[in-house]
């Protein structure tokens, strides 16, 4: 194996200040099988980067072993499933039941939680709340019906095996048609791998909580402020941050100071090489399948057109870039239509690091990659200080607080703030579908629609449909008791009509109050769904929002929520501490939902940081505007002082894990049990 | 014995899930409608119930070992060994703490200060937390002990403050101010001022300490950051002795004012 020279800005002193590109020639020691499967593109032909294997079928044979590999440079140790970091990708079809069986070879128990799936809460792999785990030697047997399709991944829920390797793509292709239509298709998985073990790294952030971030304030960055803003303004920010011994360059707690970002298993040197026939439509499924990094993912000269998220088809909408968080997906079509290569940039939100690709039509080409954009930091509006007034800082990432006076901050009320914003959908231009006649989507539009408008499914009796031909309509128990359908092409909405008035309950304010595991409470939260987030605003390129997110089907279940929970994500980063409503898991009581209810769910973001909120087993389906639209998702990211909003059908039983995505803040006490019963 | 326990679970469970399921075609697939029946609810556990872990272990017990001060300090004509260190086991509520400090100069320990501490986060207060336990002076001076009490975090802007208060059995309350600032001159580099000032309420000839204030320990250290966890350092620090502190000195035929420049090594595990 290629051992890399030292080039001549690398630094020698055992610690990184620049991540680690990586070995050319990095990845798995051992042997690992090619990506082989003809319709999905010739990748990974070269030595030099590899793709995961990909398995089809309904009954798959997995293993967990450790695993030898090198990506830095430093031999070590991952888990890995079926002897590859990422695992294979199991490709299932929708309406078939498949069986997984998992063999463990590893002396520690392991699990496999299939994010994004709605199967039955035995089958959903959370040690301690669907099963015990996979003891080590113990071979478990999943039985999953597939009710689903899209874009989706599994990955371990047993302590940092996920940091460690252990995830892989779901692809689950649709019963009917896809109704987006590609020529090629790539599974592009992001991942963060650092060499110090996963409970090293937790115990590092225990006792200093900026262990990994080298982009602190300095007495350096103070006189360039000074220079660019002037003394007082320097100064008075500075204080204002100061006296709640908060850090505004805090973005990601672990960085690329200690992470090689990867994309599909391979160093940003390793260069993961898709290939593709000018004017072809490639299909790109993005992955975020790491545990601590948002990406910003863009392919330079190359719009995408985003036509799923988190498995849901959306209406397509066209951009330059987009950022996701760990756990979610994004479905891009890219027409990459001249001889040339492309490079797939995707840089960790603070700026350490980043993973690439290239698309090109020949082995062996590459692109420029660009320079990574400046680093953002946190401003007022973050930690829920009006913003009126301000001007919302733009790309020079060191001080936000441009041209401000200071002694405006104090007790302005911000009226506008208050609520979601709903007429600023600049984002989400519906008139930027010019993909929509090439890809077929004309017969599309709105079949399922069109039934529910001509059959007018107000009063109409149920019980008559039992003995239709539902092959082509697919609907939901007005009950709720029974999963809903996902919304596709043939799925028929449950109308308001269609269910019984039930009172609605308010939620129950959340006294909250400072103290070790609160280090502050938002004084002004709002949605802010048109916001693309800290590092991407202002930059002059089009950037996917909440906001642009439309399902392309109406949702299934109507019914308006007949209560609504309000949850604090909360947390102190000197104690390295992180909660919901001020409280680690073990600290409080499970969320209990009745079968059948449809619930609304406040996430409130007291922190600094940007969290995805993953709820298993229950689609979410975000308030963003769009009505009987509203996207359905898995993982939602809540940025800081934000208020988000969701619906929640709890239409199957069992206990479910919900909990912040950043692995670190999981284990730290961002987690709770919602039990549906 | 637990594996078979949790294999027996497994085959039960996935018996369990062998009904029907129809042809989605048809209707909706049924569930199966029984929430499984774990040993244990998620949430706290009740005591003394054949448990499954919880899905994260958010209590864990960590521990760390750090020496603000390992350090040779030298005014020209001698010099002495520095120690400075702390380290504490437990989880994000509940800790105990070791602190310990003195110098060593030939053959003779002086200053030591050993405290063994129970340490809990105060409520509504972010950065602080309480400490109470005892303190041994153990050196090769006569030894003494303390009950301890005191407070120990993050003051507004990143300045660490430790306050405590000591009670001996002699009827002497000692109080101890301690307090020291990182300041980042760049990414790696840091440059600490920090001072430690004793006070006592009565005069102690045997251990050379006086009432009012009897002494105090500042520094100006310059240490750069090869990893965090190893950061060398150079500076200056100073001894003073106050009162009868100062005239015990004399008397000892020892400096009441020490200079010195010093290097060492800030490390933390």
């Amino acid at each position: 194996m290629k051992r890399e020279t030292t080039s001549a800005g690398r630094r020698l002193l055992p610690s990184r200040r620049q991540f680690v590109l990586g070995l050319a020639a990095g990845g798995v020691i051992a042997g690992l099988e090619w990506g082989g499967f003809p319709a999905f593109g010739e990748a990974g032909q070269m030595p030099e980067h590899r793709s995961p294997a990909m398995l089809t079928g309904n009954h798959f044979e997995l293993t967990v072993d450790q695993l030898p590999v090198n990506f830095t440079g430093k031999k070590r140790t991952a888990v890995a499933v079926n002897g590859s970091v990422p695992g294979p990708t199991l490709r299932w079809r929708e309406g078939e039941v498949v069986t997984v069986a998992v063999t463990n070879r590893l002396k520690a128990p392991t699990s496999i939680h299939w994010h994004g799936m709605r199967i039955p809460a035995e089958m959903d792999g959370v040690p301690g709340l669907s099963f015990a785990g996979i003891a080590p030697g113990e071979r478990f047997v999943y039985r999953i019906p597939v009710m689903q399709s899209g874009t989706y991944w599994y990955h371990s829920h047993s302590g940092g095996q996920e940091q460690q390797g252990m995830t892989g793509a779901l692809i689950i292709e649709p019963k009917e048609k896809d109704p987006i239509a590609f020529d090629r298709e790539y599974v592009v998985m992001l991942t963060d791998w650092t060499d110090t073990d996963p409970e090293t790294v937790l115990s590092n952030l225990k006792q200093n909580s900026d262990y990994y971030n080298y982009r602190q304030r300095t007495a350096g960055t103070f006189f360039s402020d000074v220079k660019k803003n002037g003394l007082r303004p320097t100064l008075s920010e500075r204080w204002t941050w100061g006296r709640m011994n908060m850090s505004p360059t805090d973005i990601l707690d672990v960085t690329g100071s200690t992470y090689t970002y990867l994309l599909n298993g391979n160093t940003p040197k390793a260069n993961w090489t898709g290939l593709f026939k000018s004017g072809e439509r490639v299909r790109l499924r993005f992955i975020n399948a790491s545990a601590m990094t948002f990406f910003d993912v863009r392919i330079p000269d190359l719009p995408m057109t985003v036509v799923q998220s988190d498995g849901n088809d959306v209406e397509p909408v066209t951009v330059d870039e987009f950022r996701f968080g760990s756990a979610e997906t994004y479905d891009v079509i890219v027409e990459p239509k001249d001889d040339m290569a492309y490079t797939i940039f995707a840089q960790a939100q603070d700026r350490t690091g980043y993973a690439r690709a290239t698309l090109a039509p020949r082995m062996g080409m590459t692109a420029e990659v660009p320079p990574m954009d400046p680093r953002p930091v946190r401003t007022m509006q973050d930690m829920g200080m009006s913003m009126a007034g301000m001007k919302t800082p733009g790309m020079k990432g060191v001080s936000g607080m441009t041209g401000m006076d200071k002694s405006d901050m104090k007790g302005m009320d911000m009226a506008g703030m208050k609520g979601m914003d709903m007429s600023d959908m600049k984002g989400m231009d519906m008139s930027v579908t010019k993909d929509t006649n090439k890809s077929g989507m004309k017969g599309m539009d709105m079949a399922g629609m069109k039934d529910a408008d001509k059959s007018d499914m107000k009063g109409m009796d149920m019980s008559g449909m039992k003995g239709m031909d539902m092959a082509n309509m697919l609907m939901g128990d007005p009950t709720g008791t029974t999963p809903f359908p996902q919304p596709g092409p043939h799925t028929m909405p449950l109308h308001k009509g269609s269910y019984q008035e039930t009172k609605f309950e308010p939620s129950d304010p959340v006294p909250l109050h400072t103290g070790p595991q609160v280090v502050g409470v938002a004084k002004h939260v709002a949605a802010r769904y048109n916001d693309p987030g800290d590092g991407l605003k202002g930059n002059g390129r089009r950037v996917l929002t909440y906001a642009d997110l439309r399902t392309r089907y109406r949702g299934v279940d109507g019914r308006p929520p007949s209560r609504e929970i309000e949850l604090h994500l909360t947390g102190n980063m000197e104690r390295y501490i992180w909660g919901f409503n001020g409280k680690k898991f073990s600290e409080a009581e499970p969320i209990e939902l009745k079968l059948g209810e449809r619930l609304r769910i406040i996430l409130i973001n007291d922190t600094m940081m940007d969290h995805p909120i993953h709820l298993h087993g229950l689609w979410s389906e975000l308030e963003n505007g769009h009505g009987e639209f509203a996207p359905y998702k898995h993982t939602i990211i809540v940025k800081p002082s934000e208020r988000v909003s969701y619906l929640v059908s709890a239409d199957t039983p069992g206990r479910w894990a919900f909990h912040c995505h950043l692995q670190y803040h999981m284990e730290s006490g961002m987690f709770r049990t919602v039990v549906v019963s | 014995m637990l594996v078979a326990g949790a294999i027996g679970l497994m085959s039960s469970l996935g018996s369990a899930q062998t009904t029907a399921a129809a042809a989605p075609q048809e209707q909706p697939i049924a569930q199966s409608s029984s929430v499984p029946q774990a040993p244990e609810a998620a949430g706290p556990t009740p005591p003394g119930s054949m448990a499954w872990k919880p899905p994260v272990m958010d209590n864990r017990v960590y521990t760390h070992v750090l020496f603000n001060q390992l350090e040779g300090r030298s005014n020209g004509s001698g010099s002495s060994l520095r120690w400075d260190g702390e380290g504490w086991v437990g989880t994000d509520m509940n800790r105990l703490w070791v602190k310990s400090e003195g110098f060593v100069n030939g053959s003779t320990v002086s200053d030591g200060d050993h405290e063994l501490l129970y340490d809990r986060p105060i409520p509504r207060m972010r950065y602080f937390d309480a400490q109470v336990g005892v303190r041994e002076d153990l050196d090769s001076g006569p030894s003494r002990t303390w009950g301890a009490v005191g407070i120990q975090g993050l003051a507004p802007h990143f300045f660490d403050f430790e306050p405590t208060l000591y009670f001996s059995d002699g009827g002497n309350v000692a109080g101890r101010l301690q307090g020291s600032y990182d300041l980042q001159i760049t990414q790696r580099l840091v440059l600490q001022p920090e001072a430690e000032l004793n006070f006592y309420s009565k005069s102690d000839p045997g251990r050379g300490t006086g009432s009012g204030l009897s002494d105090l320990d500042t520094g100006l250290r310059l240490r750069y950051a090869i990893s965090r966890k190893f950061a060398p350092y150079v500076g200056f620090a100073y001894t003073g002795k106050y009162g009868d502190a100062a005239s015990f000195a004399r008397q000892q035929g020892e400096a009441v004012d020490s200079p010195t420049f010093v290097f060492g090594l800030r490390v933390w595990r």
